[in-house]
């Protein structure tokens, strides 16, 4: 346990140390509040509730959390600091949840900093504060399965662009699974349990159920699988490829 | 301690290390010799669990580096290949961290880590980020994560490389000084390195061990041990007087030093007799050196002498 913790406090610095947080927590506030104004009418709704804001998070977070994600692990094969990393007395599990963690709280952390927007409909009208709370949670929760993703990713290549860009594209697949364009594609082959399975990956569907208010723990259980299946997967890459 | 069995490693067909078994003991200072793609980086990175062996084995202090991998990794320290190091970090914060995951906690981390910047000389660096940080300085700092815990074996991947010659120096006066009580594996391209720490050398090439001695005797392997090498401006009645020598097996001459070098005959000693020779003609000599051998020249000798082979080999075929 305080092996994961020295590694998120490291990854979860680096951070910080660069402009890119900052950058990336100013550009994440603006595009959230301009999708919340601007594309979600927030106001014109006349309505007290931030469906405007959370229903964007999904479109927000493919192309923010693969930026965050890409130099998980890419940045440590290229910089060989991964060989450094995994000959300390650390397993490559503690290694892998460590820096996945230190990624997701930084996103938490941009995702926290929205909170005036949970002010002002708070002073504007009476919303569902129940709701709002699980929007968050269910916010943050699609954050880590989208993260994850980009971990496994990252770990396939040493290069961060192309590991952006493969996470961007598996992300979209898995946002969409439950709509036509994905399951088109698969219900023209594959059998029907096949097509029903693949409509029930969908981060999207997952994520309106929590949004609505219902923390229903199946939708939790799914994301917490999620990421767990992805943060396996990364291990079992790191360890295939850290020869190469 | 550290000890390999039949240690191998195999990326599909190529083999990069072909069963590889040696032993080092604490207060042993072994350097690894071979060319570029010898296998010598891959061996290290097995020992400090980085990679896993296809077959066989290994052990640092007992501990297999595969079934217990984390109570082997604990007793090594580790200097990868480049010494790579997070850039964006401070060389504190670094130190801090990686003794932090060593397990080092409270005072006592705080006192190992002022040692290692003491022992390192690192003090006016301490503030800036690594990545803006000079080679010898990146240097440094990988140097001093791997020796932060204090460990039992230390397994440095070319510790001098890219150093200018005192820093050269200072590192192998470093490793000298740790050598007494650990297990130290050193490898290098660069053979003086070998006599200034080594206490024992391994010669890898394509993945196998040709040689395993003392940096003595491999010198002895050279057809240059025991050689006499003089300057003098009468280097026609040198040359002359010379070769009457009767073990004197050949002599040459090398226009760049402008020195005069009589080989022996295989185990003869020619120092005294060239010597005798020399003064009855009267003949006026600069410097007179035995030499001791020519680590370059048993290097070569030795690793490409296996290269020949398969040459040969292949012709046959």
């Amino acid at each position: 346990m305080s092996n994961i913790f020295t590694v998120f406090k490291r990854e979860f610095a680096s951070y910080f140390a660069t402009p890119v947080a900052y950058v990336f927590i100013v550009i994440f506030l603006l595009l959230a509040g301009a999708f919340t104004f601007y594309i979600g009418n927030f106001f014109e709704r006349g309505q007290a509730d931030l469906l405007p804001f959370f229903n964007f998070h999904p479109w927000l977070y493919l192309f923010l959390v693969p930026a965050v994600g890409m130099k998980l692990w890419s940045e440590e094969r290229k910089s060989g600091t991964i060989e450094l990393l995994l000959t300390l007395p650390i397993t490559m599990w503690q290694a892998v949840v460590g820096k996945f963690l230190a990624a997701w709280a930084f996103i938490g952390i941009a995702l926290a900093l929205t909170f005036p927007l949970w002010i002002t409909v708070d002073y504007l009208g009476s919303p569902d504060n129940g709701v709002i709370f699980a929007s968050y949670l269910g916010s943050f929760l699609m954050a880590g399965a989208f993260l994850a993703i980009a971990s496994c990713l990252s770990a396939c290549t040493r290069n961060q662009v192309v590991a952006f860009i493969l996470t961007v594209v598996v992300c979209f697949l898995f946002l969409l699974a439950g709509y036509p364009l994905v399951l088109n594609f698969f219900g023209s082959w594959a059998p029907l349990g096949v097509v029903d399975a693949v409509s029930g990956l969908s981060f999207l569907s997952h994520f309106s159920a929590i949004a609505k208010g219902v923390i229903d723990l199946r939708d939790v259980f799914y994301f917490t699988l999620t990421i767990g299946f992805w943060l396996y997967a990364s291990a079992v890459v790191i360890d295939l490829k850290k020869a190469d | 301690m550290i000890e390999t069995r039949q240690l191998c490693k195999r990326y599909g067909e190529f083999v990069a290390v072909d069963a590889i078994d040696f032993k080092v003991e604490a207060g042993q200072v072994l350097g690894f010799l071979g060319p570029n793609g010898a296998g010598k980086s891959t061996t290290m990175k097995m020992i400090a669990g980085f990679l896993a062996p296809t077959s066989g084995s290994a052990r640092v202090c007992g501990h297999d580096v595969v079934a217990d991998a984390l109570a082997a990794k604990r007793e090594t320290g580790y200097l990868p290949e480049g010494a790579p190091s997070y850039g964006e970090m401070t060389p504190r914060r670094f130190l801090d961290f990686v003794a932090e995951a060593r397990g080092l906690r409270g005072a006592r981390r705080k006192q190992r880590v002022e040692e290692v910047i003491d022992r390192l000389h690192l003090h006016n660096v301490l503030g800036q980020s690594i990545e803006t940080l000079s080679k010898g300085f990146k240097r440094r700092v990988g140097l001093a994560q791997a020796i932060v815990h204090d460990p039992a074996v230390l397994i440095l991947d070319e510790p001098t490389d890219g150093l200018d010659p005192n820093q050269k120096f200072e590192v192998r006066n470093l490793i000298n000084a740790m050598a007494r009580d650990k297990t130290i594996i050193v490898s290098t391209h660069i053979l003086e390195e070998v006599q200034a720490v080594c206490t024992r050398a391994i010669i890898i090439a394509r993945g196998r061990i040709l040689a395993d001695a003392t940096p003595t005797e491999l010198e002895a392997r050279s057809r240059y041990h025991q050689a006499v090498s003089l300057t003098t401006s009468d280097l026609a009645g040198a040359r002359n007087a010379m070769s009457r020598v009767a073990d004197v097996a050949a002599i040459e001459y090398d226009k760049i030093s402008q020195r005069l070098t009589a080989i022996p005959k295989p185990g003869r000693r020619i120092f005294g007799a060239v010597g005798d020779a020399l003064k009855a003609q009267a003949i006026p000599v600069g410097e007179l050196q035995l030499e001791s051998g020519r680590m370059d020249e048993v290097f070569r000798t030795i690793t490409r002498g296996d290269l020949g082979e398969d040459i040969a080999e292949e012709e046959r075929a």
